[in-house]
């Protein structure tokens, strides 16, 4: 029985540990690679034999980098700040007030939410671009997520649905108003699920590269990172060097955030999951 | 003191009541509306018109439609990578999903460092990711066919191969499994324990065990894990045209015209082709007849997802 342990022990963290050269050996890749002198990178070489960090201030020197990395933080922090601000009070509705057409607009967000951004990028970028002359910018990308955003109002209202209704039964009953209720009582007790939206909704703005594509493809002044880095890796194509170095400064922030905020993260992507 | 309100009063408060909703609803009744109401209709309109995005739109009925299903030589590639893509990637990510889920769960020591490191390629932005999958299977350069030739394994061209570049593209989302390893992870902790312990009383293996106790337990997930797979495979653009970009090694900045699919179509996906008849060919009408196929697609998925157990609509919304 004892020696039977043992073996399973064995079997399961060799198991686990090859799954995790898996996961990680890409990034130690990328990592070493972007080390390497312009030469070593081209062999196959695995091992740096020099340490070029420099490497990284040369793609920080790139015109246009923190140009990008500067818009892709706009974008992201603006597009999170309009997405959460506007999809609370839609989420705090569609969980807390009894209303004809409730199901109705729930299942059109539903609906919404699965919708590819390809099926309605046509007449939108026409409208951005030829009536309000807005292509070339992130505004049509940002401005958008100011009126709400499916996903995030989807997964805010799961989450508003386990916060008992006594707390805001007697908010009401002392008098509160709706939205001082939703600002005063909801929102401190909500904070988990609003900072996995908020989560969510920066990776995935910090991560788009059909939005840009659409809409600030003309104007290089006007890319993200996750855009610009495919043209960085055109220009430079025989550095993988500089490419992988680019490429881990444009990973970089998204996994410091998870450090950060893992609990706010495993939180979220459990509520995507089926909570009834 | 209600039953002794007038009926005046009554209605003020009722009309009171839906100015309310209507207020909260409101930033989303505007988006809504102007944001998805407003160009849907208009690809519809589109579709039957031809239009080059400068002269304005003219009626040619049902030519956009007859030209994509019987006569665009790219609409069949699309639409079977496209499916092969939803078949292949969605099976293997739920049953690696779940394999990895599993083995966090079986994992004694060490159980926080497994569940990070399988977690965190998942946020690795798909650019990214891509960039360096280009890199690691690149046949001169990257390590991995390195690797395989020390083995003695023959090493495939990946991304240059019309054969392997779908199979490159699956192990580049097999690698981002993090987000259905967490959700299996907590599907699997939330079976009771006590049902282990019966099924070990009566002396049941590990295969009985997941066949009996825990496969029923987590079906719901599972179904749950299948439906948003096969929404978001259908959505799958920015990997297949990044990695096919790069490997055609072309050097070009973004923007630039490129024949998407790279090799030979193979990558050529459904959400690519209309980007490149709406933004590169500027026939926006046939663009607009396949932007209403997803639509068609996406609305059934929607449909399934807020059905049965797992349905996204909570029991109270149900019809």
């Amino acid at each position: 029985m004892k020696r039977g342990r043992v073996l399973h022990w064995i079997a399961v963290h060799t198991v686990a540990v090859a799954a995790a050269l898996f996961f990680t050996l890409p990034f130690v890749f990328v990592l070493l690679t972007s080390v390497m002198s312009d030469d070593q990178a081209m062999s196959g070489e695995l091992w740096p034999r020099s340490w070029h960090w420099s490497n990284y201030a040369e793609v920080l020197r790139t015109p246009g980098f923190l140009t990008w990395w500067r818009n892709s933080l706009l974008y992201a922090g603006l597009g999170t700040l309009f997405t959460v601000c506007s999809s609370l009070p839609v989420a705090y509705a569609l969980a807390r007030f009894r209303f004809r057409g409730r199901r109705t607009a729930l299942v059109l967000v539903i609906a919404t939410m699965t919708l590819p951004p390809q099926v309605v990028v046509i007449p939108m970028y026409l409208v951005w671009a030829q009536q309000l002359h807005l292509s070339g910018t992130l505004w049509p990308l940002i401005v958008p997520l100011a009126f709400g955003d499916a996903y995030s109002i989807f997964l805010l209202r799961q989450f508003l649905l386990t916060i008992p209704a006594e707390y805001t039964e007697a908010a009401r009953l002392d008098g509160c108003g709706e939205l001082r209720t939703l600002l005063r009582v909801v929102v401190p007790m909500a904070k988990p699920g609003i900072a996995a939206v908020a989560l969510f909704q920066f990776f995935a703005c910090w991560n788009d590269y059909f939005g840009p594509q659409i809409y600030a493809a003309q104007n290089p002044g006007a890319w993200t990172l996750s855009y610009g880095l495919e043209s960085f890796k055109s220009a430079h194509s025989v550095n993988w060097n500089l490419t992988m170095a680019a490429t881990l400064l444009v990973m970089a922030p998204v996994i410091a955030v998870f450090f950060f905020a893992q609990k706010a993260f495993v939180e979220g992507v459990t509520l995507t999951g089926v909570k009834g | 003191m209600a039953h002794l309100a007038t009926a005046p009063g009554a209605r003020r408060r009722r009309a009171r009541e839906r100015l309310r909703v209507l207020g909260f609803l409101s930033p989303w009744l505007i988006g809504f509306t102007v944001f998805f109401g407003y160009p849907l209709i208009a690809t519809v309109y589109f579709s039957f018109t031809r239009y080059n995005q400068i002269q304005p739109p003219s009626f040619v009925g049902l030519r956009n439609w007859t030209y994509v299903f019987t006569q665009m030589p790219l609409f069949g590639p699309a639409l079977w990578n496209t499916l092969w893509l939803v078949v292949v990637m969605v099976a293997l990510r739920v049953v690696f999903g779940l394999g990895t889920g599993l083995l966090v769960t079986k994992v004694k020591t060490g159980a926080g460092f497994f569940r990070t490191a399988f977690y965190l390629p998942y946020l690795a932005p798909p650019v990214a990711a891509t960039v360096a999958f280009v890199f690691l299977l690149n046949p001169g350069t990257g390590p991995v066919n390195d690797a395989l030739t020390a083995l003695g394994v023959p090493a495939p061209d990946w991304w240059g191969d019309p054969h392997w570049a779908k199979p490159s593209l699956v192990l580049l989302s097999l690698w981002g499994i993090g987000d259905l390893m967490v959700i299996f992870l907590a599907a699997l902790l939330d079976v009771p324990k006590e049902r282990y312990e019966a099924a070990q009383l009566d002396g049941a293996g590990p295969v009985a065990t997941f066949r009996y106790v825990t496969w029923p337990a987590i079906t719901p997930v599972v179904m749950f894990a299948v439906v948003t797979g096969v929404v978001q495979t259908m959505q799958y653009y920015t990997q297949a045209l990044v990695a096919g970009k790069l490997a055609s090694g072309v050097s070009v900045g973004p923007g630039t015209p490129v024949q998407p699919g790279y090799p030979d179509h193979s990558t050529l996906t459904v959400t690519q082709l209309v980007y490149s008849l709406g933004f590169q060919h500027f026939n926006t009408g046939a663009a607009c007849v396949l932007s209403l196929v997803l639509f068609a697609v996406a609305m059934a998925a929607a449909s399934l997802l807020m059905r049965g157990r797992a349905g996204l609509l909570g029991a109270e919304d149900r019809p």
